[in-house]
């Protein structure tokens, strides 16, 4: 299992746009992939899910994967939020 | 859990006979205020100036008797006791019945920062009610993948891996007829010991996301009828593909039951192929579900008339052979 902290980094948190591209990036691994926030644990690979998390500007969260391929899947999905999803 | 403030307590979406209407009258500041118990107190000893077990870490709720009392301590202009009651690190104080505190009250509750609300309800309505909005808010919860529908009253909780067609197939039960209570994310809190309740979270509720739509709003599309805000959790069908070198229950004499927070509830493991026809089986387990409640379960009772039909043959034959 590989955990990794992440931080929101464009203004507008996850909306559907960057939602739809990480579970886009989680679905190109065969690991199970979750995001955890205050405890609550949410599937990487659920758009609904990652919306539900109601993640903002600067909100902390926990990136983990479990699986053959965790650690690319870890740095693929850290990466994205390192490219603030491509906005700004 | 986040800490549950007192702004939490006011921003709950409640309805119809779990509506608090609770307003803020005063100490707007603490309203970030913790509520840590799940519990309430009447501190009338305490405004009259016995604290000695005083639980101050509970909601204070000050009704008509309490109101009086506050007017008599105005006209006596007695301070002291009230600004001990505040210096306590009280969550907040809740007056019923619309009462309103007089001045001393709200200055002292103003300089300690402490949130004073009022509610239009009685005491005798709001407490039951606020003992259970504060049950659920402290009730063990978790949150969990997968979708929750309701079909012929039963609510099942459709779970599996991404992609196994769990949307897909609670849009074809609402097109049956059913009604949908979450998808892909289900809030799931343990009420009154061993109720499973499931609702879906605020934003997301009633969307559903389908491989190739995107996003519908499953309230537009299919109606108010095709929903339902939370339901209780009778039955966990669990969707996976098909595995060949897999047994699956070919009986369903033995029951098997899934832990969620504690609660066994039953729980189907069905596989999934191509041509097989999922939302009807589901229909079926929930039609199934229902007769085992009312005390027929359809395997035994069948195994039952198998092994009957077994003895009056074995017994035929014995009786054949001493005739013979």
């Amino acid at each position: 299992m590989v955990e990794r902290d992440v931080v929101i980094k464009n203004r507008a948190g996850i909306h559907a746009r960057p939602a739809a591209l990480i579970v886009k990036t989680a679905n190109e691994f065969k690991s199970q992939i979750f995001f955890e926030k205050d405890g609550e644990r949410v599937n990487a690979k659920s758009i609904m899910g990652i919306i539900t998390l109601g993640a903002t500007y600067k909100t902390p969260l926990k990136v983990i994967a479990e699986g053959e391929d965790e650690e690319a899947a870890v740095n693929a999905i850290a990466e994205l939020f390192e490219r603030k999803f491509e906005e700004e | 859990m986040d800490k549950f403030r007192v702004l939490d307590l006011l921003q709950l979406d409640l309805k119809e006979n779990d509506a608090l209407n609770l307003k803020c009258i005063g100490g707007r500041p603490g309203l970030i205020r913790e509520i840590k118990v799940p519990e309430i107190n009447r501190p009338g000893l305490a405004l009259s100036g016995f604290f000695d077990n005083f639980a101050y870490q509970r909601i204070q709720i000050l009704g008509r008797g309490e109101t009086a009392y506050l007017n008599k301590l105005e006209r006596e202009n007695e301070r002291v006791t009230l600004k001990k009651f505040f210096d306590y690190d009280i969550p907040c104080c809740v007056f019923t019945s619309n009462l309103r505190p007089n001045d001393i009250f709200m200055e002292i509750a103003e300089e300690a920062e402490c949130p004073v609300l009022q509610t239009d309800l009685t005491s005798s309505e709001f407490t039951p009610r606020i003992m259970r909005v504060l049950s659920n808010v402290f009730a063990p919860k978790k949150l969990m993948h997968g979708v929750l529908v309701e079909v012929f009253g039963i609510g099942i909780l459709i779970i599996g891996e991404s992609g196994v067609g769990k949307s897909e197939t609670a849009l074809e039960l609402i097109e049956r007829g059913h009604r949908l209570v979450a998808d892909d994310v289900v809030e799931i809190r343990r009420v009154s010991g061993n109720i499973l309740m499931g609702k879906g979270a605020k934003v997301v509720s009633h969307h559903m996301e389908i491989r190739g739509l995107g996003i519908i709003n499953i309230t537009h599309l299919f109606g108010v009828g095709a929903i339902r805000d939370k339901k209780q959790i009778q039955l966990v069908v669990h969707l996976e593909d098909w595995d060949s070198n897999k047994e699956y229950d070919r009986i369903g004499s033995e029951e098997s039951t899934m832990d969620i927070l504690g609660v066994n509830v039953p729980y189907l493991l069905i596989p999934v192929r191509p041509g097989r026809n999922i939302p009807i089986i589901i229909e079926t387990a929930a039609m199934n579900e229902r007769l085992k409640k009312m005390g027929y379960y359809s395997a035994k009772e069948f195994n039952k008339n198998v092994m009957k039909w077994l003895e009056s043959e074995s017994v035929r034959a014995a009786f054949l052979d001493d005739v013979k």
